[in-house]
């Protein structure tokens, strides 16, 4: 069915991945028998309810929870089952996240923020050698967000929309091949959300990033190439949008 | 590296962690502080309650003591002469001490160490606690100079001073007897004819300091010496009181300053009263003067002790033997070489001198109850102290608990952000390890400049509660005394260290084993 060589390849795939939550004496099956293959350079949307498990999901793929049955694939090889070290790795090397509430860490200023996922990823032996060359890389980013003037300053001095551009520009450093975003814009108003679904897309186009964004607003759903409607733990279906 | 600037950051904006780096620094600098004070306090006590004592001390259980001081030193030399540095012969009785003041008798229990100067101070300090060759310090003003050179050695003569003020005193007296004969001879039918006439005797009641007077009639002293040689020659005997025998504290009324009243100073003459050696023992008296006074610093000994001429003792004692004419002792008093050898030397002693006839003893086994006390105490302090650092210690595990939930969300993010659970758990240990080390850093700080300033900071505490905090009257240290030793800071800080670690464990733990998602959403 599928022609082994056709571009773009699969890049992440999730496979019949089952998720059940324990709240209190109740299971929640949050995410039963779900199928997915993320393509390379795509921008795919993840639409769907509160609850239908799409958080979850993205969750999963990006390897910060692990399912009860099913498998995720990396370039086709399993990842989920790795040990944590490996994981932790992953994670810092490979995905990028992008958080509704931005999840900056408070005590940093933006630029030690941005920061984070390299002094993570390298020894204090060797990101001190190397801080000057990561700092640029991390000054770059911002500018690229468009926030080179709040460098020094914290999160609280910043508006919603600046802290999410430093979110992103954290989630960029890294060079991250598969960026992962869960409600980007659930916090902003629709100004500043169509700001940053802009910056996504340029980041998508321009540097061929995979991104995946989970969603419940329509319009902003429909900015991505693909859209995946989720319910009840459930793909109701798989959309391309119309080329344009 | 995430870790190091997310610890300092965390120290440097969480008020709360002042407050667990104020426990242990609290903590660090009490444990500091006291631990040196004992420690000074005990080195005193044992510099004091050795002091006086010799090294090893050989005594007979008998008061009569054994004869032949010199077959003894020679018998113990033979056992143990690479050890003993020093050694002299003694006798120890107990005794009574009389003396006359303010028109009234004072009588006080005794015992009485009969030693040869020149000997005791070889086997021990000496000199350094008799009164003339001390100067006095008044306010930490030195009120009255030495009133011996220091080379010279210590002997049964009385100083400069007391020979003045004796002189004085005999002579005063002379005057106040004839003022009183010559009354009496104008006013004769007013007075009991009996006190006119025995001039000689009578005086002895009203004026007891009379060197002259022989109450008991028995000894020798005042028959030999008679009255036209010298008037102003000491007695036979001689003495060292301890200052805790013949003064007593008061508070000046204009002042309030605690001072010392002495009843009686070197130039004085006492009467002492003992046991004859023999069986059965019967009662001895005899007259001394007081050549000088010392302060040990030990109550103990220096409101129990006295020190007479040797040869004077036994003989009023009667320890001499009517046969060969050698007189007898009731104890050696020895100084080792090596203080550390002192258990050997012991046993060596105790095969020599029969277990039925002596005890060996070294001075901290003579002493053992109130050593052990010493110790006990210390020992008590620093389990109670250490419970304060421990009490810190759970400060800190609480306010870990409670940081680390309030990071809960930043966990998580760090989590995602590809951060390991060792790396979040070494967070929150470096965490505490720097609160440890900041907070026994400054907590060393603080204690050593207290034990610095120890006698500054109670001088306030006294102006500002006006109550004397050290009483040197009650302990006879003229300040606080402190000894730091450094093994002692560094362990406490260390253990201080440990203990903020071992405390930031558990929080650690649980910040490591945080589920990534869980703790995300919470929000």
């Amino acid at each position: 069915m599928n022609q082994v060589l056709t571009p773009p390849a699969i890049q992440l795939s999730a496979v019949a991945l089952d998720k059940t939550y324990r709240k209190g004496p109740e299971e929640v099956n949050v995410l039963r028998g779900v199928n997915l293959d993320v393509r390379r350079g795509e921008f795919l949307s993840i639409i769907g309810r509160s609850g239908s498990g799409k958080s979850t999901l993205l969750h999963l793929l990006g390897l910060l929870d692990s399912p009860d049955i099913g498998e995720i694939r990396l370039e086709g090889k399993r990842i989920d089952h790795l040990p944590a070290k490996t994981r932790d790795q992953l994670r810092n090397r490979v995905f990028g996240f992008v958080f509704q509430f931005y999840h900056l860490l408070p005590e940093l200023t933006v630029l030690e923020n941005v920061l984070s996922p390299l002094m993570i990823r390298y020894s204090s032996w060797e990101y001190w050698k190397r801080r000057k060359e990561l700092q640029d890389k991390a000054q770059e980013m911002i500018q690229e967000v468009g926030l080179s003037h709040r460098l020094k300053h914290r999160p609280n001095q910043l508006s919603g929309g600046e802290m999410q551009r430093a979110a992103i520009a954290r989630s960029l450093v890294s060079e991250p091949e598969i960026l992962l975003a869960d409600e980007p814009t659930g916090n902003l108003d629709v100004e500043t959300g169509k700001g940053i679904i802009e910056l996504l897309n340029r980041l998508n186009s321009e540097r061929q990033l995979t991104i995946m964004m989970v969603t419940h607003d329509e319009a902003i759903a429909e900015r991505a190439q693909r859209i995946v409607r989720l319910s009840k733990g459930q793909i109701e279906n798989i959309r391309e949008r119309a080329a344009g | 590296m995430y870790k190091t600037l997310l610890c300092q950051r965390y120290l440097r904006t969480r008020f709360i962690a002042l407050a667990s780096i104020i426990s242990v620094m609290l903590g660090v600098a009490t444990m500091i502080v006291v631990n040196s004070v004992m420690s000074g306090f005990s080195s005193q006590m044992r510099d004091r309650i050795h002091g006086l004592l010799a090294d090893v001390v050989i005594e007979s259980h008998s008061y009569d003591g054994v004869s032949d001081p010199d077959l003894q030193i020679r018998i113990a030399r033979e056992v143990a002469d690479d050890y003993i540095e020093a050694i002299t012969p003694t006798v120890e009785v107990y005794g009574m001490l009389n003396f006359n003041f303010a028109g009234q008798w004072i009588t006080k229990p005794v015992t009485l160490i009969g030693i040869e100067p020149e000997g005791k101070a070889k086997v021990g300090p000496l000199r350094s606690f008799l009164d003339s060759y001390n100067p006095v310090y008044e306010d930490n003003q030195i009120a009255r100079q030495a009133l011996r050179p220091d080379s010279e050695q210590p002997n049964w003569n009385l100083s400069k001073d007391a020979v003045e003020y004796r002189r004085e005193k005999i002579d005063r007296q002379k005057w106040y007897e004839e003022q009183l004969a010559a009354m009496e001879q104008a006013d004769t039918p007013l007075i009991d004819p009996a006190a006119a006439t025995s001039k000689t005797d009578a005086p002895e009641e009203a004026m007891p300091n009379d060197p002259f007077a022989d109450p008991f009639g028995d000894s020798k002293a005042a028959g030999k010496d008679s009255a036209p040689a010298d008037p102003y020659a000491l007695m036979d005997g001689r003495v060292y009181v301890g200052v805790g025998l013949v003064s007593y504290p008061y508070r000046d009324p204009e002042t309030g300053k605690m001072k010392t009243m002495m009843m009686a100073r070197p130039g004085d003459d006492v009467k002492i009263s003992t046991v004859t050696a023999g069986r059965p023992p019967s009662h001895a008296a005899y007259q001394a003067t007081i050549v000088d006074v010392f302060k040990s610093g030990m109550t103990e000994y220096d409101s129990n002790l006295v020190f007479c001429n040797l040869d004077e003792l036994q003989e009023v004692r009667g320890m001499l033997s009517p046969a060969t004419g050698k007189r007898a002792i009731t104890s050696l008093h020895i100084k080792l070489k090596d203080y550390t050898q002192a258990s050997d030397v012991v046993e060596r002693l105790k095969s020599a001198f029969p277990p039925d006839q002596f005890v060996v003893k070294t001075w901290e086994q003579k002493q053992g109850p109130l050593l052990a006390a010493v110790e006990v105490e210390s020992a008590i302090l620093n389990v109670l102290l250490f419970l304060i650092i421990a009490v810190a210690g759970f400060g800190i595990l609480a306010i870990f608990y409670m940081i680390v939930v309030e990071k809960t969300r930043d966990i998580g993010i760090l989590k995602a952000l590809g951060a390991s659970s060792s790396g979040i758990m070494s967070i929150f240990l470096s965490y505490g390890l720097s609160l440890g080390v900041v907070g026994s850093g400054v907590g060393v700080v603080l204690g050593l400049l207290f034990v610095h300033y120890i006698n500054e900071i109670e001088d306030v505490i006294t102006w500002v509660t006006g109550r004397k905090v050290f009483d040197e009257t009650i302990y006879y240290f003229p300040e606080i005394p402190t000894a730091v030793h450094p093994s002692m800071v560094i362990s406490v800080a260390l253990g201080a260290m440990l203990i903020a670690v071992l405390a930031s464990v558990f929080p650690a733990r649980r910040a490591a084993r945080m589920h990534p998602v869980e703790s995300l959403r919470r929000d």
